[in-house]
């Protein structure tokens, strides 16, 4: 005989999801989900990010990484609080669930932050599919991927609110077409912000930053 | 990527759903909806649902998928269509503006248990 359950598969998450954006809301926290490849230069975009937030807007990292302290040796030079999550404690897994967001937020007093970013995992797949409790979502790629990633990995940049195209500066030694590759973002994802940059010069960094200030305050006003 | 994550979730709801007068029965399937656009390999979760199933309330019960294809929605003047490449705007009035009606499934829909009456005979036999 059959038994009708009509559950989602990640139910558990999906519910750890929505207490997490609760207690963020309670305490006037705006989320930020950075999704990425390895290697896109998310960490050094980060740092520079946060360099230009604070103090103005109080900025937290939880910095997910299958293994080592790296990233988070790297972005706590910044002055922000920083946590590091290596999943490998957790299986391995190769992307932040929701449980782990709610744990490692423990060490933070929200009440002194306006700003969360979680670093995930470096991956384009399973992080798209995990609820973390996040305002916003956003994606970085740099010029020395494929044109074609967007294609490749359409969930994720389907799901977020904006891309980060990094490492422009390498633009004149390398065969990339960065239009084709905006392109390409659009076709999956009509209407979302991309932001052009180099982390290492900086260049682009500014539009960037009053975007991600801009969701801040709508989210903190009063 | 994180197949054998879901095929725990998806034992561990299937066990959670037997109905508490038919514990004993043998559940025979498992059936799932995937849509296309979920991260999940059919075939990866297949084999770690195997694997994962073995030893729980579910052992022996197979694993139906069915995948959900991507369909969407223009806004702008409501075609109603299937994606199957990855394009994501009207292909009536090229509109960026649509929103997903299927694709993103992750769900269980349905357990199958041994009937009753089968499951007292087998009892009985033994």
């Amino acid at each position: 005989m059959e038994i009708k359950v009509v559950r989602k598969v990640l139910d558990v998450n999906n519910t750890m999801a929505a207490l997490n954006r609760k207690l963020f809301t309670d305490e006037k926290v705006f989320v930020l989900n950075v999704m990425s490849s390895p290697g896109s230069g998310k960490t050094t975009m980060l740092g520079k990010t946060i360099s230009r937030l604070m103090p103005d807007v109080r900025t937290a990292v939880i910095v997910g990484d299958v293994s080592t302290t790296n990233d988070a040796d790297r972005l706590a030079k910044t002055g922000a609080p920083v946590v590091q999550v290596n999943t490998d404690a957790f299986g391995g897994d190769c992307h932040l669930a929701a449980h782990v967001i709610a744990k490692a937020a423990e060490n933070f007093t929200l009440a002194d932050v306006d700003l969360l970013i979680v670093e995930n995992v470096g991956n384009l797949v399973c992080p798209a599919e995990f609820d973390i409790g996040e305002d916003a979502k956003v994606v970085v790629l740099s010029v020395t991927e494929g044109e074609d990633k967007p294609l490749k990995y359409p969930l994720m940049f389907r799901v977020c609110d904006a891309a980060v195209l990094n490492k422009i500066d390498l633009l004149p030694y390398l065969e990339y077409d960065k239009d084709e590759a905006v392109r390409n973002i659009v076709q999956i994802h009509p209407g979302i912000p991309v932001f052009e940059i180099s982390a290492r010069t900086e260049d682009g960094m500014e539009s960037w930053v009053i975007w991600l200030k801009e969701k801040v305050k709508e989210k903190l006003k009063p | 990527m994180h197949e054998m994550g879901i095929a725990m979730q998806v034992v561990e709801i299937a066990a959670a759903s037997i109905p508490e007068h038919l514990k004993n029965s043998r559940v025979q399937g498992v059936y799932l909806k995937i849509g296309k656009l979920s991260s999940v390999v059919p075939d990866s979760l297949r084999f770690c649902f195997d694997i994962v199933s073995k030893d729980s309330a579910i052992a022996g019960a197979t694993l139906y998928i069915e995948e959900i294809p991507v369909t969407a929605l223009c806004k702008s003047c409501d075609n109603h269509w299937t994606i199957t490449g990855p394009a994501f705007s009207c292909p009536g009035c090229g509109s960026g503006k649509i929103v997903l009606i299927s694709g993103q499934e992750l769900d269980i829909s349905s357990i199958e248990i041994e009937d009753d009456s089968n499951g007292e005979q087998n009892s009985a036999n033994a």
